[in-house]
């Protein structure tokens, strides 16, 4: 089946902060989207379709927001649509928008994803009581911790590798000038006196509550050659299991690990270990970064966490594993997804500026959502499929 | 652009509330429109939901229907927070890419939960308008009125649409009213919301939807006769009503010029119009003439479930072509207050 090339050849993100009280929901849409359109060398009217995804609407208190941010984003008299599959979201937002593209339907594609956190409160939005249904009043992070605890009994890791996945994560995050939390100093010994939340999460292990969005350009072929640096699309890959199925392994959810399978077969990749050069993973907790390397099949299961105490997953490592920060160092929710997407973009754009890894031909963007069940995961490279 | 055809389509019936919860009610629907499309489960090839969080009153409320789907092994899945027609679009354009040949598209339209006139206020500019609390009927009535003093419209017309639409919804076993009563008997009803009555108004309804795509040859051996997806297109006007003439609606008349529509006759539009008035508006943005029915299943007049209304209209048109009443049909799609959005799908017959 013929289908057209996509590329990406805009990328744009806000200062990420716990309060962007600076400027309203449209300003910090705006201030993305705008940034993306200056990097692509194009205007609003350039744009063909805009999609936009945000995690759930209780996040801000506005149902539905894009109808009254169709206005602000240029959207008026074209098409828009608006994406929402949990915490995966940025990520299946990004997949949608390369979809019109790769289908041939538009030429141009502008996507912004997008958390105005500061807005409402997420935490009592995760609590409303619903009849009938299991609380999670303690919210993702007493979700998780289970997750987290069962990984280290099977895979018997030891109790720092978390740590370092904090410590690696934050001071990438130094290199990245627009991520929420900037913290130098950090050290394992910090991370290791950083309160208990949930056992075994520390409060270092913990990713922020941010404001902020991210917005990227996607055109097809013809649109890439034009660009000076496009990033071209290899494959997507979107995968669903249900929350309350008793044969499900929330572990090391099949998933995530079809999701990756069908991903590579796509891309035509067959060791990702070595053909990926960098990858954006979502790592809310520390302790997801060895989860989903085995999760994504570069490692075999119960050997992630050899990675990430071998020093593999650092900047200067074999496979370095978010070198932006990653969401422990900024965590706008809908637009988490989104930002691995476009910092796996701009690696292989060789657009990183400090954070920038060597060399990087082939980037892997994963984000997941809800119950550890929801998965949306791109390959783009330097060079057309 | 590769040929896809709607080739089943199941609702649940339209009630005022309902105990069930929406995985009870999607999986039947869910079954039955599988069931109507001759695939196995398995053999489907993308799933895409329209539902909102709003409606629920729960964040990730989309989350629970996916144990509805079956999606084990895991299944290759989406979610709009839109009515079920984008999330229609959204598997129309998965199958354009060639990456899959067939989707089951379904839409959670439970309404009940809370007060639905006061939530859809929260859809609102959050700094300016939502904090005064206009809601969807009293929108709606500004926009009539406006109909009423700069259009020539007059209330016998709004009335003449519900006497049509109750009429034909008495025929159709899912609408949740319906009956006969005259455009004179309509007019002496009171206002609720001056210059609108309450039968100008949608009900609140809960119903949920599915309908399921294929592509090509895959639509010919499933289906003795597919309804084929001609042009579908899906535009947006500005939210905020100072900017707009709601007289006319723009988005929709760009989406029916994209989508094909005035490339042939129409047998029938089944257009997603939840106040009476908004047909007239809808009609003329779109260029339907006098020839055309208009929502012979009794339109959003008669059940209105939110987030599953579009998706139905869809249906609703594929059936009367699946059943040989028509040959090519509209269906429409709307959100937003006062006809902010639209989308439009023209269907043929072989």
């Amino acid at each position: 089946m013929a289908s057209e090339r996509c590329a990406v050849v805009g990328i744009g993100q806000t200062k990420h902060r716990s309060k962007r009280e600076d400027v309203s929901m449209p300003g910090l849409l705006r201030e993305a989207a705008l940034r993306a359109l200056e990097d692509a060398e194009m205007g609003w009217g350039d744009v063909d379709a805009v999609v936009i995804g945000k995690a759930p609407d209780m996040f801000e208190g506005v149902m539905m927001p894009e109808l009254y941010l169709a206005d602000a984003l240029g959207a008026t008299g074209k098409p828009m649509i608006r994406v929402h599959t949990a915490g995966s979201v940025g990520g299946s937002t990004a997949v949608v928008a390369s979809s019109l593209v790769e289908a041939g339907i538009h030429e141009r594609v502008l996507t912004v994803a997008y958390e105005k956190q500061s807005e409402s409160d997420a935490m009592w939005a995760l609590s409303i009581p619903i009849p009938f249904s299991i609380p999670v009043h303690a919210g993702a992070g007493g979700y998780f911790a289970p997750h987290i605890r069962s990984y280290i009994r099977r895979s018997g890791a030891p109790d720092d590798v978390g740590m370092k996945v904090a410590v690696k994560d934050r001071l990438n995050g130094c290199k990245n000038p627009y991520a929420h939390l900037h913290q130098p100093e950090i050290t394992l010994e910090k991370v290791a006196s950083s309160t208990m939340l949930w056992d075994p999460i520390r409060y270092d292990e913990t990713c922020p509550s941010s404001d902020g969005a991210c917005a990227m350009v996607l055109t097809n072929e013809a649109g890439g050659d034009r660009a000076e640096a496009p990033a071209w699309v290899h494959a997507t890959a979107m995968r669903t299991e249900p929350t309350m199925f008793a044969g499900r392994d929330q572990v090391n959810p099949k998933a995530g690990r079809d999701c990756a399978a069908e991903l590579y077969r796509k891309a035509g990749i067959s060791d990702p270990r070595t053909e990926i050069d960098i990858a954006e993973i979502y790592v809310p907790f520390s302790w997801f970064e060895p989860m989903w390397l085995e999760n994504l099949s570069f490692a075999e299961e119960g050997e992630g966490w050899k990675l990430t105490d071998a020093g593999a997953t650092e900047l200067t490592g074999e496979l370095p594993v978010n070198p932006s920060g990653g969401v422990l160092s900024s965590n706008p929710i809908g637009a988490s997804g989104m930002l691995r997407f476009a910092e796996a973009a701009l690696q292989v754009r060789g657009r990183a500026g400090e954070h920038q890894v060597d060399s990087v031909r082939k980037a892997l963007g994963h984000a997941y959502g809800g119950g550890s069940q929801f998965f949306a995961m791109w390959i783009v490279a330097a060079d057309k499929p | 652009m590769r040929d896809v055809a709607v080739v089943a389509f199941a609702q649940s019936p339209n009630v005022r509330s309902t105990d069930a919860i929406p995985v009870e009610m999607l999986m039947p629907v869910i079954d039955e429109a599988l069931e109507g499309s001759g695939m196995p489960r398995e053999e489907i090839g993308f799933w895409c939901h329209g539902s909102c969080d709003y409606m629920a009153g729960q964040p990730f409320s989309f989350v629970a229907a996916v144990d509805a789907l079956g999606a084990w092994p895991p299944i290759n899945e989406s979610h709009v927070e839109m009515d079920g027609a984008w999330a229609l679009y959204e598997a129309w354009v998965k199958i354009q890419t060639g990456e899959v040949d067939s989707a089951l598209v379904f839409a959670n339209g439970r309404s009940s939960s809370g007060e639905l006139r006061r939530i859809m206020s929260l859809q609102l500019d959050p700094y300016c308008v939502a904090p005064l609390w206009p809601d969807s009927i009293g929108l709606a009535a500004l926009q009539a009125r406006v109909l009423l003093e700069r259009a020539g419209r007059s209330e016998r017309e709004f009335a003449e649409v519900v006497a049509r639409s109750l009429r034909d919804a008495a025929s159709n076993p899912y609408a949740q009213v319906g009956g006969e009563q005259t455009a004179e008997e309509l007019l002496d009803e009171p206002y609720i919301a001056d210059p609108l009555r309450r039968h100008d108004c949608p009900p609140v309804s809960d119903g949920v939807a599915a309908v399921v795509l294929a592509a090509g040859d895959l639509a010919r051996e499933v289906s003795e006769r597919p309804a084929w997806i001609r042009g579908i297109d899906h535009r947006i006007d500005p939210q905020a009503l100072g900017v707009r003439d709601l007289t006319t609606c723009p988005s929709a008349s760009l989406a029916a010029e994209q989508a094909g529509v005035g490339d042939g006759g129409l047998d029938v539009a089944e257009l997603h119009a939840p106040f009476s008035h908004q047909e007239l508006v809808l009609r003329e943005a779109m260029g339907l003439g006098d020839g055309v029915a208009v929502n012979p299943s009794g339109g959003a007049l008669a059940a209105n479930p939110m987030m599953a209304a579009g998706l139905i209209r869809i249906g609703e048109a594929a059936s009367r072509i699946g059943s040989g009443e028509a040959n090519r049909a509209l269906a429409h799609a709307t959100s937003g207050p006062c006809l902010q959005q639209n989308l439009v799908c023209v269907l043929e017959g072989e």
